[in-house]
């Protein structure tokens, strides 16, 4: 029995499908939700989604959020989330060389453009590294 | 009565303008496309959000549950987040809204302080000597959500330092070509009960569930909240995207069709005058030729 999934960010539906197996980057840990999972209500962690379809693995990165798990589907409010095949990589690692030479520009830790250029650095790395590590197309979790 | 050439010349500058209004025109149109679609799309999330909101209010016991959801015992000061457009030209558009905002909160009798989107807005304001705390001009056509969302985190950040008690946003809502809005709604404190669209979710089914909280359900409206009301904002500001197009292609529309009528009476009073400097032209020329035929005739 395949379990809904849906990931939805703010401006658009990024993905939409029944499928086997949802992995989320909770609060409390990276979780696993299989059809017939409890009623949940979690926020999200900056992170990666993967979700598994016949054996087909499909990931998304998503910048926080909130996320409903029902027994019959998985709704992800996601604050800003991304196919991984999606990542445009030269302009991921622009952005993050952008943000770098403007945090070491600032040297007031606690003004808002500070946090601003972090969570910049910190949104365009998980870009970077997930698209360098889930391009290859090998399934990550576990059996078949 | 301006000479010939005059008015040559000011049939060519009319045309001239005639032709910049309707490419005003067709550019507006396809924005207010884009602009009613990228509202389209911000529905889902918005529709989700909700739902997971109004489960969270319901939950036994928690009715003071969070500071953004709970009623002050009496608003002091009001805060208005007015979305106006960054240029004019769209007719009445932004003279409308800003009217009915300050009629509206007249008769709310709160004193108000002022966030304006678009520049328009803010100008009217000052002129006006309204306090304004914060201004947000030139963002983008269809602006992502990032653009938006500080302009909710300033408002939740007012709102629970208590600067202010309760906070509206007022725009101009799409209806459709020919008809835009001006509506005034409430932000915070959020009221989930006050939505429109609250009846035809499928809350008894959600609220009958027994849901584990991870981290808890605190730190989840903390969440979901200031989220919330950042997407409100976001598809206040399309919605007034999409009515300042509109608005401002039925402006140029109108501003074409009055041109080519002025072209159209001016071109007949050229082609009249043309014509009777042509006839006094000829009746010169005929007077001398007769002129000069009596001469001949009486030398004889």
């Amino acid at each position: 029995m395949p379990i809904h999934c849906e990931i939805i960010s703010q401006d658009r539906i990024v993905f939409q499908d029944d499928v086997d197996i949802v992995v989320l980057p909770g609060e409390e840990g990276v979780m696993g939700i299989l059809p017939n999972h409890a009623p949940l209500l979690t926020t999200l962690k900056y992170g990666i989604i993967t979700v598994r379809k016949k054996g087909e693995e499909q990931y998304f990165t998503v910048a926080g959020g909130v996320a409903e798990v029902l027994p019959e589907e998985v709704v992800i409010l996601a604050d800003a989330a991304e196919n991984v095949m999606e990542i445009n990589l030269a302009r991921a690692e622009e952005a993050r060389r952008r943000a770098e030479e403007l945090l070491s520009k600032i040297g007031d830790v606690d003004t808002d453009e500070y946090l601003a250029a972090q969570a910049a650095l910190r949104r365009s790395t998980l870009r970077i590294s997930a698209a360098q590590r889930y391009r290859s197309g090998q399934p990550r979790i576990g059996g078949g | 009565m301006p000479s010939i050439r005059e008015m040559r010349l000011r049939i060519r500058s009319i045309k001239n303008l005639a032709q910049v209004t309707k490419a005003l025109e067709t550019v507006s149109a396809s924005k207010v496309r884009r602009a009613i679609q990228a509202n389209e799309q911000t529905r889902p999330y918005a529709k989700k959000a909700w739902e997971v909101l109004v489960h969270l209010s319901r939950q036994p016991g928690r009715k003071s549950l969070h500071p953004l959801l709970a009623d002050r015992e009496e608003a002091k000061k009001d805060l208005v987040v007015l979305v106006t457009s960054d240029r004019g030209l769209a007719g009445a558009y932004n003279v409308n809204i800003v009217r009915h905002t300050l009629i509206a909160m007249r008769e709310h009798d709160v004193p108000a302080v002022f966030v304006t989107v678009g520049r328009k807005g803010r100008d009217m304001l000052i002129r006006r000597r309204r306090p304004v705390i914060a201004e947000f001009s030139g963002l983008p056509v269809n602006p992502s959500f990032n653009v938006c969302a500080p302009i909710g985190k300033l408002v939740v950040d007012e709102y629970l330092k208590g600067n202010v008690d309760e906070v509206f946003i007022a725009y101009t809502e799409f209806i459709s070509m020919l008809k835009q809005e001006p509506v005034i709604r409430r932000l915070l404190p959020l009221k989930p009960e006050e939505n429109p669209t609250i009846q035809q979710i499928r809350s008894a089914s959600i609220s009958t569930r027994v849901f584990s909280y991870e981290p808890g359900a605190e730190e989840l409206l903390d969440e979901i909240i200031p989220r919330f009301t950042a997407l409100q904002i976001y598809q206040a500001i399309l919605s007034a995207q999409a009515s300042e197009h509109a608005a401002r292609m039925v402006a140029m529309r109108n501003a074409t069709d009055s041109a080519k009528e002025l072209v159209g009476a001016l071109q007949i009073e050229y082609n009249k005058a043309r014509q009777a400097s042509i006839t006094n032209d000829i009746l010169d020329i005929t007077g001398g030729a007769e002129a000069l035929a009596q001469a001949m005739a009486e030398r004889e």
